[in-house]
Formats: C-alpha cells, sequence, structure tokens
C-alpha cells in the first residue's frame, strides 16, 4: 500500500487548503430520495463550506417547475433515446441523492432523458446531448446514460447559454460495457448549475467520466462512482478553467464497495483574476470487502494570477489492509516564472510563452480525454480564456 | 562583425532582505568568431552575469551598458535580446512539462527568424543536430527538458545554439555533469556552430578540459563581481594549477 501526497507546491498560494480531516466517514454521509431527509444548507456543511450558498438557493427550493433549458439529443444510429415519466422504473438505480441540490432535483424532476446503448452494440459514433439555457426561470433536468452489457459509446453532454439548472445525470454502465461520458460546462455568464452525476459500474464494466468547466457564474458538479461487481474500472478527467469571480466546484466520490476494482482521478484546473474561486474534492472510501482495490487520484491547479483560490482537499478512507494501491496527490501552483524565462530567452513573446506552458499544463489530460471533437474544443477554449489574461498584458481589449 | 560591448555593468538579484549588489562593474567586449573563457570561484558572480545579459527580471541593471552593434540591449525584453541574436546555454536549464521538444524548437525557431521554418527542411535538419549531438529521436516528443538527465539537458541548449544560430552565445557551465564523451560531442557541436556561423561565445567554466576542446582567444578570471584579469589560453592553465587566491583579498580562500 502506498499512500503519498505531494506537497512540494501546495504553498504557492496562501489559501490553498489540503487533507483537513472530513467531518464524519462518507460511509457515514447522508444520503436519500427524501427531501425531508436533507434540509437547506447553511454554509457550514462539511459538503457545503467552499460554496457560495447564498447564488445557489433558487436550486434548493422544492418548487423547481422552471421549463428553462432545451434538450436536443443527436444519438449514434445504434443508440436509443427516450424522453421518460419520473416513475419509469429505470431512474434511480444508480445510488441515492447525496446532498439537497441532488434530493431537490431528484424529487422537482418531471420527466427524464434516457439515452440506451442496446447489449452487445457497439455505437459507430458519439452521442450528443446538447443541453440550452433558455430562460433564468429554475429548472430540474434528469438524464440516464445506460450503457447495457458489452456495450460500447460515447455520450457528450454540452452545456450552454444562460439558466439555472439543478440537474442530476445518471449513468448505467452494465457488466462488461465500456462507456464515455463527457460533460461540458460552457454556459454563458450568470448560469449557475448544479449537477448530481451517479454512476454505477458493473463487472468488468469499464467507464471513462470526463467533466469540463469553463463558463457560468456557479458551476458545482458532484460526480459520485459505485463499483457494483468485481473488475470495474472508472477513470474520472476532469479540467477547469475559471475567470473572474467564478465558483467552480467539483466534488468527486469513489465507492470502492466490492474487491478488485481500479479508480484513477486526474482533475486539473487554472485560475485568473479576481476572486476566481476552485475547488476540488475527490473522496475515495475503501470498504472493508474492497479487497485488491488500485486507486489513485490526482489534483493540480495553476494560479495565472493573483486574487484567485484554488481549494483542493483529497480524503483517502481505507477500512482494509489488503488492497493493492492507494494515492493521491494535490498541488497548487502559481505560473512558473522561471518556465517563462525559458521560453522568451529563446526568443518566443510572453503570449505565446504563456499559451505553451497553459497548453502545456493541460496536454496530458486532453490527450487522456480520447474524444477528438472534444479535445479540439477544448484546445479552443483554453486560447479563448487565455485570451482574456493576455489581454491584461498587452492592453489590448478582451474578446 | 558584430560586437558585444559590456561596461562598467553593476547588477544586483532582488532578495528578500532587499536588493543585493553582484556585479560591481564588468567590462568585456566579444567580436564575432570570438571565444572568451571566463573563469572564477563559485558565487563571483558568473551566472549574474548570464542572466543579466539574458534579462532574467531578478536581475536588476543598476549602472552599466549593453550593446550589441550599438544597440542598447538592456532596453530589449527577454525575448527581443533573443531575437536581436543573444543565446544563454543555461547552467539549470528549466522543465517546460506538456511542451514537446518538436513543438519547442519550431516555436522558438520561428520567433527568431520571424518565419516559420519550410517543414521538411526544418525537420530535416533538427534530425541531422540531433543525430551529431547523440540525442535520441524520441528526444522530439518528449517535453522539454523534463526527466533529462543533466548531460541531457546540456545537450539539448547545445541543439538550440546550432539550430537559432545566434550572433553570440553564453555557455554558462554546460561542461559541468558531462562525462568525457559527453564533453566531447558537446564541445564539437560549439565548434560546428562556430565554423558555420562565426558566433561569438561566452564560455563560462571551471574547468580546463572543455578548453582543450573548445579553443578560447581570450581568458577572463571573474572574482567577486567583476573582471580581475585577462589573458590569452595559457591563464587558464596557470588557474587551474594555482587556483584563485592570489586574486582574493588576503585571508579569504575560493571555497567560500
Ligand atoms: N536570488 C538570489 N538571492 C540571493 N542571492 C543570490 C541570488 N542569486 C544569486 N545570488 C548570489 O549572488 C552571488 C553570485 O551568484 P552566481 O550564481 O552568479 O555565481 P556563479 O559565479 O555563477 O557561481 P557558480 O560557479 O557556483 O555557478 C552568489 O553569492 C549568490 O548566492
Ligand atoms: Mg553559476
Amino acid at each position: 500500500m502506498t499512500l503519498t501526497t505531494d506537497h512540494s507546491r501546495a504553498t504557492a498560494d496562501g489559501a490553498h487548503s489540503h487533507g483537513v480531516v472530513p467531518a464524519g466517514s462518507r460511509a457515514e454521509r447522508k444520503t436519500s430520495f427524501d427531501l425531508a431527509d436533507i434540509p437547506v444548507p447553511t454554509g457550514r456543511e462539511e459538503e457545503w463550506r467552499f460554496s457560495p450558498v447564498a447564488r445557489l438557493q433558487p436550486l434548493f427550493s422544492d418548487e423547481l417547475t422552471g421549463d428553462g433549458v432545451a434538450v436536443t439529443v443527436e444519438a449514434a444510429p445504434e443508440v436509443t433515446v427516450e424522453t421518460v415519466g419520473r416513475d419509469d422504473e429505470r431512474l434511480g438505480r444508480t445510488g441515492k441523492p447525496g446532498d439537497r441540490a441532488a434530493v431537490t432535483a431528484w424529487n422537482a424532476v418531471r420527466e427524464a432523458t434516457v439515452v440506451t446503448v442496446p447489449a452487445d452494440t457497439v455505437a459507430s459514433g458519439p452521442t450528443s446531448v446538447r443541453i440550452d439555457g433558455t430562460s433564468k426561470d429554475a429548472t430540474a433536468s434528469h438524464l440516464l446514460v445506460h450503457a447495457e452489457r458489452h456495450s460500447e459509446a460515447v455520450v457528450v453532454i454540452d452545456h450552454r447559454g444562460d439558466a439555472l439548472l439543478n440537474q442530476t445525470v445518471e449513468v448505467l454502465v452494465e457488466d462488461g460495457a465500456q462507456l464515455t461520458v463527457v460533460s461540458v460546462q460552457d454556459w454563458e455568464d450568470g448560469a449557475v448549475h448544479a449537477s448530481s452525476h451517479r454512476a454505477s459500474i458493473g463487472r468488468d464494466a469499464k467507464l471513462k467520466h470526463v467533466v469540463v468547466t469553463f463558463g457560468g457564474d456557479v458551476v458545482r458538479v458532484t460526480p459520485d462512482a459505485t463499483f457494483t461487481a468485481e473488475g470495474g474500472e472508472v477513470e474520472m478527467v476532469g479540467l477547469y478553467f475559471a475567470d473572474a469571480d467564478q465558483h467552480q466546484e467539483h466534488r468527486l466520490f469513489v465507492d470502492h464497495a466490492v474487491p478488485r476494482c481500479r479508480s484513477r482521478v486526474t482533475y486539473k484546473g487554472a485560475l485568473q483574476g479576481a476572486s476566481a474561486h476552485t475547488v476540488w474534492v475527490g473522496d475515495v472510501l475503501i470498504r472493508a470487502e474492497a479487497e485488491a482495490t488500485d486507486t489513485y487520484e490526482l489534483n493540480r491547479n495553476l494560479v495565472l494570477t493573483d486574487g484567485a483560490r484554488a481549494d483542493s482537499v483529497p480524503n483517502l478512507e481505507i477500512e482494509t489492509g489488503e488492497i493493492d494501491g492507494a494515492g493521491h496527490a494535490s498541488a497548487t501552483g502559481r505560473f512558473d516564472d522561471e518556465q517563462l524565462f525559458y521560453l522568451m530567452a529563446r526568443g518566443i513573446p510572453e503570449i505565446d510563452a504563456r499559451r505553451l506552458v497553459v497548453r502545456g499544463f493541460f496536454a496530458e489530460l486532453i490527450d487522456e480525454i480520447g474524444v477528438e471533437s472534444v479535445e479540439e474544443r477544448l484546445l479552443a477554449s483554453i486560447e479563448a480564456e487565455l485570451e482574456k489574461s493576455m489581454s491584461v498584458i498587452t492592453g489590448a481589449p478582451a474578446r | 562583425m558584430s560586437t558585444l560591448e559590456i561596461r562598467d555593468l553593476h547588477v544586483s538579484v532582488d532578495t528578500k532582505e532587499g536588493a543585493k549588489p553582484i556585479l560591481r562593474g564588468v567590462d568585456l567586449t566579444i567580436k564575432s568568431g570570438e571565444t572568451h573563457a571566463i573563469m572564477g570561484p563559485n558565487g563571483s558572480g558568473k551566472s549574474t552575469l548570464a542572466s543579466a545579459l539574458a534579462g532574467h527580471p531578478k536581475y536588476e541593471v543598476t549602472s552599466g551598458t549593453v550593446t550589441l552593434d550599438g544597440e542598447d540591449v538592456l532596453a530589449m525584453s527577454v525575448d527581443e535580446r533573443a531575437r536581436a541574436g543573444l543565446f544563454l546555454a543555461m547552467q539549470y536549464p528549466v522543465e517546460v512539462p506538456g511542451v514537446s521538444v518538436a513543438n519547442f524548437l519550431r516555436t522558438a525557431k520561428t520567433a527568431i527568424d520571424g518565419d516559420a521554418p519550410s517543414l521538411r527542411h526544418w525537420a530535416k535538419e533538427v534530425r541531422g543536430a540531433m543525430e551529431n549531438l547523440r540525442i535520441d529521436s524520441s528526444f522530439a516528443e518528449r517535453s522539454v527538458n523534463e526527466g533529462f538527465s543533466g548531460g541531457e539537458k546540456k545537450r539539448h541548449e547545445i541543439l538550440q545554439m546550432e539550430l537559432f544560430k545566434p550572433h553570440f552565445a553564453i555557455l554558462d557551465e554546460t561542461d559541468s555533469g558531462l562525462d568525457v564523451d559527453a564533453l566531447r560531442v558537446v564541445s564539437e557541436g560549439v565548434n560546428r556552430a562556430k565554423e558555420s556561423t562565426d558566433v561569438g561565445v561566452l564560455l563560462i567554466t571551471h574547468y580546463t578540459r572543455i578548453l582543450r576542446y573548445i579553443k578560447p582567444d581570450f581568458v577572463h578570471v571573474f572574482v567577486d563581481g567583476r573582471i580581475a584579469e585577462e589573458g590569452g589560453p595559457e591563464l587558464a592553465e596557470r588557474l587551474e594549477e594555482e587556483g584563485y587566491d592570489r586574486f582574493l583579498p588576503a585571508g579569504t580562500t575560493a571555497s567560500a
């Protein structure tokens, strides 16, 4: 067993926090389908302590009746898409809501979109789920991505426009299936988005779960992954880029409830501008029965300007000694001026040098995504983000 | 024919306790094709001179001038200096994760030349230069300096010197940490650059062994932030035998 923490650069940002002992084990955290069980948070709760609870308030109401998003699915020919009522028996099989936003979304929603990859089928192309914000009425939505036994598919969920959205994304990966789910939060300014991703991974199944957050005022994504049978694998990849006044929060929970499963978590973020705030919390629970677990999680943050704050909290709870590997690393560093000097000393102008360094920071992560259209778009979005900070350097107006 | 002229250069370094003077009046003129060796005890300010010439923001020039063919180098930004033809092979090259050597070399070459090199020609040139320096072709896809051994970093610096074709190259302890074979390979690289481009070289070193491969025209003894003595190649031999003691104030030693 290895337990590693990379503190080497974690002190570069005074606002960095790390390794705080959680208030109670994840195993004991209240989860429920019942609204009455999970009260509206005050902000002092462990799972809300970094969040701007006031700005999220509209999403906690039990009257989330708005119709503020349009959902458009372009599916691969092998993949089926349905709109079903909330009583459809396929819903709610990936675990219970774990916080107030999630339980509110579950109770408020009237219908759900179900994307199914039939058993033994390989989808010939990506399936795209577009979620466009159309009005600022607080809205609940529900999506189930269901990969049946031994199927293979890529599903890209794409959020744009402006909305107040409280969302559930269920991901059901049945035995032997291989699924990639990508969720891109590319909202316009003003959007507030809470999203509970709950994934359940069956025997020898593999899920690649990718989260990309650029836009919106407040985005809080809480991906949970639970293994239900041996041999499962989850790779959770995240990339975020926060500007002035944006709050981007990613709270992950990997539940190693059964033996011989593997999890890899890699999240990287860049921050720029006053009061840009990112939060990454990675909870991994290795239960007593989960022998031969292999897990590693990593979070790195690159602080490009003063006044931005990155919180990074890995939590590893291990209830058995019989594991193959468990480790985590978390580091938050300022932009490295020595790298900038090295590149500029080779004739590369400052703007291009910064671009190279930031792209380099994300490079290996982008390669891991493995969905070409998403990779290209990401590179373009990173460029656009960098334009904003470059305009500070060059004095040119931001786009 | 180009001239790099350093006149009465005073440089301080930013420290937590405030500005600390390091260079105390450096005078040095280098012309195209010349090789100047600088030798001096640890901490005497050799790397500070190199960094100040390249424009590292930590080093503040408090007085003096540096000109390249009459142009004010100190008024240029770091990248402008490089594009004007200055090159610094660093004592401790910096790792740049996620930026491949191939991409880095192409980007820098494009910046220095003002337009992108022709793809085919450039690929061939890079491959050839890497072969000459015994750098495995797999390095092209690796991140700049990341996980390179000390010797590999130094060879990568000389690779850039050969490819970027500067007018003046400052080599800060490029020989340190090289085994005998690598020392020869690297020296050959410098000599190739000297032959093909007539580059002026400022070679900072502690050892005469590199001077057997790269023949200096002038040797300067650098002590306490300035040049204490100048001579020909024979001065290097003398330094190796006698050390720096006779240049230091009485009662101190060079190992400080
Ligand atoms: N950032 C800094 N903060 C404090 N002191 C510094 C800093 N940079 C350089 N110095 C000091 O300046 C002096 C000159 O350093 P420099 O690196 O130029 O020496 P050098 O001649 O290159 O030595 P070496 O032969 O060991 O490479 C040293 O005393 C060093 O400690
Ligand atoms: Mg030095």
